[in-house]
């Protein structure tokens, strides 16, 4: 029972790490995007450019906090 | 388009395995040398066993979704994943240029002389292998299974486990040189342009340049890597130079 706990744990521990890890916002952020990319590419908007622009501003602002906590 | 090339498949794959196949030989090497080898050697192939089990059950069960859904999910799953590695890559970098891990030494140090199993060594070599392979095997089998090209992606995950492998224990301090840092944030813009190409395919979004996207999305990620990096070097010399 112990040991099937741990599993489970385990295993929300694995995706949390690897969805979310050290910076929630950054896949906070890619969730926003990609929903309104969705909305956009259905009402026939040119949706590739949102994308690339959060890769980028989102690493630029998580650094920016990584360096002021350090 | 269905599939992509096998070339880039191939380098992704080969070079995110290796990122972690060198903590991994780091760890087992460093507690087969101080621990001994028996103990260790059965957890390491405990360990490739859970991940080669892992691979086999995933890469069955990818295959049988088709590819728009696939490619949106694995696309978003890749690209959050592969910020992590760009930003840490990024951060790593601009901290510490291209060094390796030398200096980092693996726990547990007292040589084990009893009968039977070392099972910390077990444990040890074990918990290495899968938790540093559990990643990697993931994004192996779902960057092939999206790239329509399973068995390359396979093939360079094992390529860089077998080639990190062998130099790590034929030199064990050369493994521990290698640029991790450097190669992890290769990964990392590559994971994130191919995850940003795809989640957006999955959506049914029309790149232009179609697979020429691919190569647009690389510059802009290089470029920007390259700012940041520049940029943490000058803020961290400020910050310095104000201490």
């Amino acid at each position: 029972m112990v040991r099937a706990g741990s599993w489970i744990v385990g295993f929300f521990r694995f995706w949390y790490h690897f969805i979310i890890g050290d910076d929630w916002t950054m896949a906070a952020a890619v969730f926003v995007g990609l929903v309104i990319s969705a909305i956009l590419n259905s009402n026939h908007v040119v949706a590739w450019w949102l994308i690339p622009i959060v890769v980028v501003v989102m690493l630029g602002i998580s650094l920016r906090r990584a360096s002021a906590r350090r | 388009m269905v599939s992509t090339g096998v070339v880039p498949v191939l380098i992704t794959t080969f070079l995110a395995s290796a990122v972690e196949a060198i903590e991994m030989v780091t760890i087992v090497v460093g507690v087969g040398a101080t621990r001994g080898w028996r103990s260790t050697i059965i957890g390491t192939v405990s360990g490739f066993g859970v991940l080669a089990l892992v691979i086999l059950i995933l890469g069955a069960a990818l295959q049988g979704i088709p590819i728009g859904p696939l490619r949106l999910v694995v696309g978003a799953l890749l690209l959050v994943f592969g910020l992590q590695w760009f930003r840490k890559g990024i951060m790593r970098v601009a901290a510490r240029g291209l060094a390796g891990m030398a200096g980092e030494q693996p726990e547990e140090a007292a040589e084990w002389t009893g009968p039977g199993i070392d099972w910390t060594a077990f444990v040890l070599a074990f918990k290495g292998v899968v938790l540093e392979g559990l990643e990697v095997a993931f994004i192996v089998v779902a960057f092939g299974a999206s790239a329509g090209q399973l068995g390359a992606g396979i093939l360079g995950g094992v390529g860089a486990i077998v080639v990190v492998g062998g130099t790590g224990l034929a030199l064990h301090q050369t493994v521990r040189r290698i640029p991790r840092s450097f190669l992890q944030l290769i990964v990392g813009i590559l994971l994130t342009t191919f995850g940003s190409f795809w989640s957006l395919e999955g959506l049914g979004v029309n790149w232009p340049a179609s697979d020429g996207a691919i190569l647009g999305l690389l510059v802009i990620y290089v470029a920007t890597a390259t700012t940041y990096i520049t940029l943490e070097r000058r803020r961290a010399f400020g910050m310095r130079a104000a201490a």
